[in-house]
């Protein structure tokens, strides 16, 4: 079990209020975990990493045992710590971001 | 009695303002979706408890929220916005081709008959249409593929889709408008558009009556009359008596004809609002004074309505999809602001009374006019 923290504003859109657990098919990656907390939570398509491209969005960045791993492979090996769920994986809104326009 | 519904879409959050048909006292519902920017709401003609709203920000980008119980509570649907085949390339602010990239939904427009389907215009700009509710969306590509769309470009908003008109008398046609390309109007249901801008003026584009290329801001159009429309571009207040084939400047007097919404009297076809707005550099009334102004002839001569607005000191915008009319017998016309205040009228614009003050910067009203 893949334990997952999400910022605040995704736990609201989830409805969940502290860390996720997710079950992940084979090796465990940011890839394989976003898949498995996707379908568990169908409302988090698209927040975390682009519908189409599958990319990340640019303000969303992933810690695992303080250290940032965003810029990883997406289908990398977590670190043990993270699969035996003795660490969470963080989903963290950069302080960054926001919108201006319209 | 009647009740009136606002659907207020703001910088952070949507709030739902409700009144009987007096419009004196006001019930205020929000923020939902707190911290997030609405940049639209809007409700279903065919079910008004249906309302559809578009959440978005710059971390976790969009969500579509639609509600089956006139926005107590929210599900959020679809929001997969895959444009149709290779999506191509647009120009860039620069002049290179840049690839068509989904950012946002600017504006939902829920068909007239059928609480279902409901449609999209997305930057960049393109239309989408669902027809379950929002839980799945298809781009109806005959607007990107009319051939003009590499040469069109952002206006200094994004390349939006921000106007989805549908016809009342003939389902099959759709006005839309894209800033910076212009109108459109298709007649086969989307299959096909062709571009809408002839008359249009733009100093700002290299040739000035070209095609396409225009900032178009927004349109309307009085359901009694689906064949009249009425623009406010960049610059310029337009009407068109032919559905958009050709278009009359009818500024008038206007003391500027830079602004951004426009709307029509819901009872009196060749009434209309505009807010006008100083400059395109300078995103505020003139002289300080929030003054909408009122032509009954459609277009040309216009008056500015003042009662109870702020007459000094004012410098707040009013954008594009912040005016709404409701259907009452005395017809009433509401506002927002960037400064996020929601004005209302209950006679025509006569005279105004702020709904509320102190709201997040007002992106978009809309109003239902309940039984």
């Amino acid at each position: 079990m893949i334990r997952v923290i999400l910022p605040a504003q995704l736990r609201l859109l989830a409805q969940v209020n502290a860390e996720v657990q997710v079950e992940v098919a084979g090796p465990a990656t940011v890839s394989s975990v976003l898949e498995a907390l996707e379908a568990r939570y169908p409302m988090l398509r698209g927040a975390i990493r682009d519908q189409v491209t599958g990319q990340r969005r640019p303000f969303v960045r992933f810690f695992a045992c303080q250290e940032d791993i965003t810029h990883q492979p997406a289908d990398a090996a977590l670190p043990e710590a993270v699969v035996t769920g003795a660490e969470p994986l963080l989903l963290v809104g950069a302080i960054a971001g926001g919108s201006g326009r319209r | 009695m009647s009740q009136i519904r606002l659907l207020v879409g703001t910088r952070k959050g949507a709030f739902i303002l409700t009144a009987d048909g007096k419009r004196e006292k006001w019930d205020v519902s929000g923020p939902h979706f707190g911290g997030w920017e609405l940049y639209h709401l809007k409700g279903s003609p065919a079910d008004p408890n249906r309302i559809y709203a578009s959440q978005s920000n710059g971390w976790f980008g969009q969500l579509i929220q639609r509600s089956s119980d006139g926005g107590k509570t929210w599900e959020p649907v679809g929001n997969k916005f895959a444009y149709d085949g290779v999506p191509g390339t647009h120009q860039w602010y620069d002049g290179t081709p840049h690839p068509w990239e989904f950012k946002r939904v600017w504006h939902l427009e829920p068909s007239l008959t059928d609480p279902d389907t409901v449609y999209a215009g997305i930057e960049d700009a393109a239309l989408f249409r669902s027809s379950d509710g929002g839980q799945s969306w298809q781009e109806l590509p005959g607007l990107r593929g009319h051939g003009s769309g590499p040469h069109w470009q952002p206006g200094a908003g994004g390349m939006c889709l921000h106007t989805i008109i549908l016809d009342p008398s003939d389902a099959a046609r759709i006005y839309i408008a894209i800033s910076a390309a212009g109108a459109f109007r298709t007649d086969d249901g989307g299959a096909t558009f062709r571009p809408i801008n002839r008359g249009l003026r733009s100093e700002h584009i290299p040739d000035p009556t070209a095609e396409v290329g225009h900032c178009v801001h927004h349109v309307a159009m009085h359901p009694s009359r689906p064949g009249v429309l009425f623009m406010q571009k960049h610059w310029d207040v337009m009407r068109s008596d032919d559905a958009g084939d050709t278009w009359t400047e009818v500024s008038g007097n206007l003391p500027t004809d830079f602004g951004f919404t426009i709307d029509v009297h819901a009872h009196e076809p060749e009434t209309i609002y505009v807010v006008p707005i100083k400059s395109d550099s300078e995103h505020y009334p003139m002289d300080g004074k929030l003054r909408v102004y009122r032509s009954r002839t459609g277009g040309q001569e216009w008056e500015p309505l003042t009662k109870g607005l702020p007459q000094n000191d004012c410098y707040v915008n009013v954008l594009r999809d912040a005016m709404a009319v409701d259907s009452l017998d005395s017809c009433g016309i509401y506002f927002g602001t960037t400064g996020g205040q929601v004005y209302g009228s209950a006679d025509a614009g006569d005279s105004w009374n702020a709904i509320v003050h102190d709201l997040p910067a007002v992106l978009s009203v809309e109003v239902q006019t309940l039984p």
